[in-house]
């Protein structure tokens, strides 16, 4: 793919602040429901932000398959009400992007003056289904008509781009394994994630095989969660005497052709590629500002992709960045401290708004693994919906 | 929205109707396989109202070259409900020249396929006869 060409736009974006985060752990919580997550993420977000409820001017709320795991539609209001907001309220899906996209509402509502205090954030409840529901359910992200009825899992279709990239490029199971160690590690310390566990490349290639080439441990975790942020604009954080440091200063989305037989090619997610382009255009930087990542690896061939979109790496090189050494927590642009879908867990509504809030506390040095990216000074969130027929990327940067 | 699972005793009659593709399908199980092209000789499948490559609303049905080539494939052993009594199975992406389709490939050992197989198209029902609703699918056979 040709270079990119970044346009030394002035940042329009340094106007929206990160004001707090809020997560609940991610694992299983048997017998929760969704709205009582999505309040635990909520009111922990509000009071790390300091921030009263009656400030709060909407929510953004991304949610995927809640009509199918809880019957419960219409959750925007519903979970605004458990947070006490008492707000209008919508809800964005986008599949597994659909608290990216919520973000990157909110980012643009604020930009466009027409709120000052946003929440926006996800939810997803998936334990409480067995795991063959699970899996029907996350294949309504994919074409019904044309892949779903002709065998195609989540899955299996990440499996049709990891066996096109290999075609493509080369790579191994083996390289896709240092993903999984990689992220696995970087999640030893995280209070909030599903697998605070170490394993080991052997562990990782012996494990059964999902849909080939990958295997289990190339596959994030089933996961119920919750994540919220609150996302200022820099008047009111002035006015009000926030402490945010950290801003959102570029945000893109991308699309694609929705089935992966309609791509022109498999080994390569050109939607996240334009996503990147835009947020990179959109604040004003570059792949080369980068100093920390945290990206949609719901499986170890997912994070590749995204590094490659991102333009931390050329088309092929990526596959081998966590065997070198290069994205781990001592490498020269760390991916994934918080352990990533992998290891953290991959509640799908919720995770584009988790990934704002481990890397907001990694910039601003209060996440467990900010010792590991106590240089950087730019990061970026890379979620994908289905395989990556859409895709949003932001960008954050300390700004005091 | 979950017209593909819930099992033979979902008690819906089988998927929802979808007009377009399921004269698609009917129209490969019978040997008369096409694909839509447009003025500008871009392919795409129905239902269609519009070229997704180039806007034409010029699309005419062509018939479908009999071999296609597997770009890529995989080996599913963990399948939604709907395909639960055939895991393991190989689905595949085939390249048919003015589109790629998506197929489970039958009649050769996973071991076999690889990419560059040639195959030919047709749409089998694994219920046949077992309720109202067409499960018809894509499969690739090896020729
Ligand atoms: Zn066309």
């Amino acid at each position: 793919m040709a270079a990119r060409v970044l346009l030394p736009h002035m940042s329009r974006a340094s106007g929206v602040r990160v004001a707090g985060v809020g997560l609940t752990p991610f694992g299983a919580h048997a017998g929760r429901t969704g709205r009582d997550l999505f309040a635990e993420a909520a009111l922990a977000a509000l009071d790390d932000a300091g921030v009263a409820a009656g400030d709060v001017e909407g929510l953004d709320y991304g949610n995927f398959m809640g009509a199918l795991a809880e019957r419960q539609g219409h959750q925007a209001p519903l979970v605004a009400e458990a947070a006490g907001l008492r707000c209008p309220a919508t809800r964005y899906e986008e599949a597994c992007a659909s608290a990216g996209v919520a973000v990157r509402a909110a980012v643009q509502t604020i930009r466009a003056g027409e709120a000052d205090v946003l929440v926006a954030g996800g939810m997803e409840r998936m334990t409480n289904l067995p795991t063959p529901e699970v899996t029907e359910a996350l294949a309504v992200a994919a074409d019904e008509l044309f892949e779903v009825r002709a065998g195609v899992t989540f899955p299996g279709a990440y499996a049709l781009m990891a066996r096109a990239y290999f075609e493509a490029y080369g790579g191994s199971r083996e390289d896709l394994a240092h993903v999984a160690v990689k992220n696995h590690a970087n999640a030893l310390d995280n209070e909030y994630a599903q697998y605070q566990r170490e394993i080991t490349v052997e562990q990782a290639l012996d494990s059964p095989t999902v849909a080939s080439p990958l295997s289990l441990y190339d596959a994030c975790p089933i996961t119920d969660g919750a994540s919220a942020v609150v996302l200022v604009s820099e008047a009111y954080a002035d006015d009000n005497d926030l402490d945010a440091p950290v801003a959102v200063t570029g945000t893109g989305q991308g699309a694609d052709r929705m089935a992966l037989q309609d791509r022109a090619q498999l080994a390569r997610t050109p939607a996240a590629d334009r996503a990147a382009e835009a947020a990179y255009a959109d604040a004003g930087v570059g792949p080369a500002d980068v100093g920390v990542a945290e990206v949609h690896d719901c499986f170890t061939v997912a994070e590749v992709f995204a590094l490659e979109s991102l333009g931390l790496y050329e088309p092929g090189e990526a596959v081998g960045a966590a065997r070198r050494g290069e994205t781990t927590r001592d490498g020269a642009v760390p991916v994934n401290l918080s352990g990533g879908l992998k290891a953290k867990g991959h509640p799908v509504g919720a995770t584009g708004g988790s990934q704002i809030a481990e890397l907001t506390r990694l910039l601003r040095g209060d996440h467990p693994n900010s010792d590991a990216a106590s240089d950087a000074t730019v990061g970026v969130t890379h979620n994908a919906g289905g395989t990556v027929a859409s895709a949003v990327v932001h960008v954050l940067e300390v700004v005091e | 929205m979950s017209g593909s699972g819930g099992g033979a005793d979902g008690g819906g009659g089988g998927p929802p109707r979808a007009t377009g593709y399921d004269e698609w399908v009917e129209a490969l199980a019978a040997g008369q396989g096409f694909y839509l092209a447009c003025s500008n000789g871009h392919g795409s499948l129905p239902p269609r109202r519009v070229c997704p490559d180039c806007e034409s609303r010029d699309l005419s049905e062509e018939p479908l070259p009999e071999a296609g080539e597997v770009v890529t494939f995989s080996e599913l052993h963990v399948a939604a409900p709907a395909f639960a009594d055939e895991t393991p199975y190989v689905t595949a992406i085939a390249d048919f020249g003015p589109v790629r389709l998506t197929g489970v490939v039958r009649g050769v050992d996973a071991d076999a396929v690889d990419v560059g197989l040639a195959v030919g198209a047709t749409a089998t029902d694994p219920r046949e006869g077992t309720d109202g609703g067409s499960r018809r699918r894509v499969v690739f056979d090896p020729r």
